[in-house]
């Protein structure tokens, strides 16, 4: 289950790659919407630890439009649900993520992701 | 081949169906006070999955013994990230997310669960035991499952912000061509070969652990009593500035559960 809160969490970690290595560009995806349990506080609670900017555009991307490109002051329910769908709900299963500076491919399988570094890759 | 590497070492990680005698003691645990926490159901693993990844025993039940001893400080922490290291079957974390679900006392607050494992069936275990564990009022752990080594994949955006880390790590003394080939092949030997101190990975992760620790974060570690606890706690200390302590010890057992956190909390 590669959801955006998971993706919001991942960046590349090859050898040398310090800079620009997040977010990782979803390639080829295959999505699956979940529902899953709204909780307001753990919303709220979480989003300091976002990046806001990278989940936005990553949403966008997988042709979700419904939250605003700056993080509101007023969290409003309507607001919430929005975040709430795009972190939570949306599974990508199938596809790759890429990194934008180096370009490593980490490919998504049956919802896992796979970081794995081959030996000359890793830091 | 697996087995007889298994024998080939002094001790090991006890697998259930080759150690009749754990049986017994698994049936202790199983039926332990029902004012417990429930062990996880792991009925929906078969022996052909055990073939790839470590099953539950006898220290993955001191490890959910530990943490259910510190289920009240660890309800009190408000956690929102928890970080399992080597997920396995996934046993632990839905153990812990028993604990740290939302309640009301807990303002219905609860944890992400991250997980990572080098063994792409493990991750797969750990998402389906996440998925067959219900617990009201929330109904499942919904677990996230990566296939990555150590918090590498998470190092750069979890700095100092998880609350809960837990590792199982392979902690068996073994030949350190053995921990070498078991990391490798990315499968159940990466399980318990842990190099000549059984301390091979352990130590690369206990490098990490301070960066990644929030202000009220804690570090759950399994060690072997032959992988030297008081050498562990003094590196945390003089190197890293974190404080510990062996947090269940029983007199009779091989394994300890060492509980790691920052010095001033």
């Amino acid at each position: 289950m590669v959801r955006l809160i998971t993706h919001n969490l991942l960046a590349c970690h090859a050898k040398d790659c310090n800079t620009n290595n997040f977010p990782l560009q979803f390639k080829d995806v295959q999505l699956e919407i979940r529902e899953a349990d709204f909780n307001p506080e753990f919303l709220k609670g979480f989003m300091p630890k976002i990046e806001w900017k990278a989940l936005v555009e990553t949403a966008i991307q997988l042709g979700d439009t419904s939250l605003p490109l700056e993080q509101p002051e007023m969290l409003d329910e309507e607001f919430l649900k929005n975040l709430h769908h795009v972190l939570l709900e949306i599974h990508v299963e199938e596809g790759s993520m890429t990194c934008p500076n180096c370009k490593h491919v980490y490919p998504i399988s049956n919802g896992i992701p796979n970081m794995l570094l081959a030996e000359h890759e890793i830091g | 081949m697996i087995r007889s590497q298994q024998a080939s070492c002094p001790v090991f990680k006890p697998r259930i169906r080759d150690q009749p005698w754990l049986n017994e003691r698994l049936h202790q645990i199983l039926s332990r006070n029902p004012a417990m926490i429930p062990t996880p159901d792991l009925s929906h693993l078969t022996t052909k999955d055990y073939d790839h990844v470590y099953e539950p025993a006898e220290d993955t039940f001191l490890f959910l013994d530990a943490l259910e001893e510190d289920a009240e400080s660890l309800k009190n922490m408000h956690a929102s990230i928890c970080l399992e290291v080597g997920s396995g079957s996934g046993c632990v974390t839905s153990f812990i997310g028993k604990i740290l679900g939302p309640s009301k006392r807990n303002n219905w607050l609860f944890a992400v669960y991250l997980c990572t494992d080098i063994n792409p069936h493990a991750c797969n275990c750990t998402r389906l035991t996440g998925l067959q564990n219900t617990y009201l009022p929330i109904k499942k752990v919904d677990i996230n499952p990566v296939n990555g080594s150590l918090a590498t994949p998470f190092q750069s955006r979890l700095v100092h912000s998880v609350d809960v880390i837990l590792f199982n790590p392979p902690y068996v003394p073994t030949p350190e061509e053995e921990a070498l080939i078991a990391q490798t092949s990315k499968d159940i030997g990466g399980a318990w070969a842990g190099g000549w101190d059984g301390m091979r990975v352990t130590n690369i992760f206990l490098q990490a652990v301070e960066g990644l620790l929030s202000e009220k974060g804690r570090f759950y570690l399994v060690a072997l009593k032959e992988n030297n606890v008081p050498q562990i706690l003094k590196t945390m200390k003089d190197v890293h500035n974190l404080t510990g302590k062996a947090s269940l010890h029983r007199p009779f057992d091989t394994f300890v559960v060492v509980n790691i956190h920052e010095i001033n909390r």
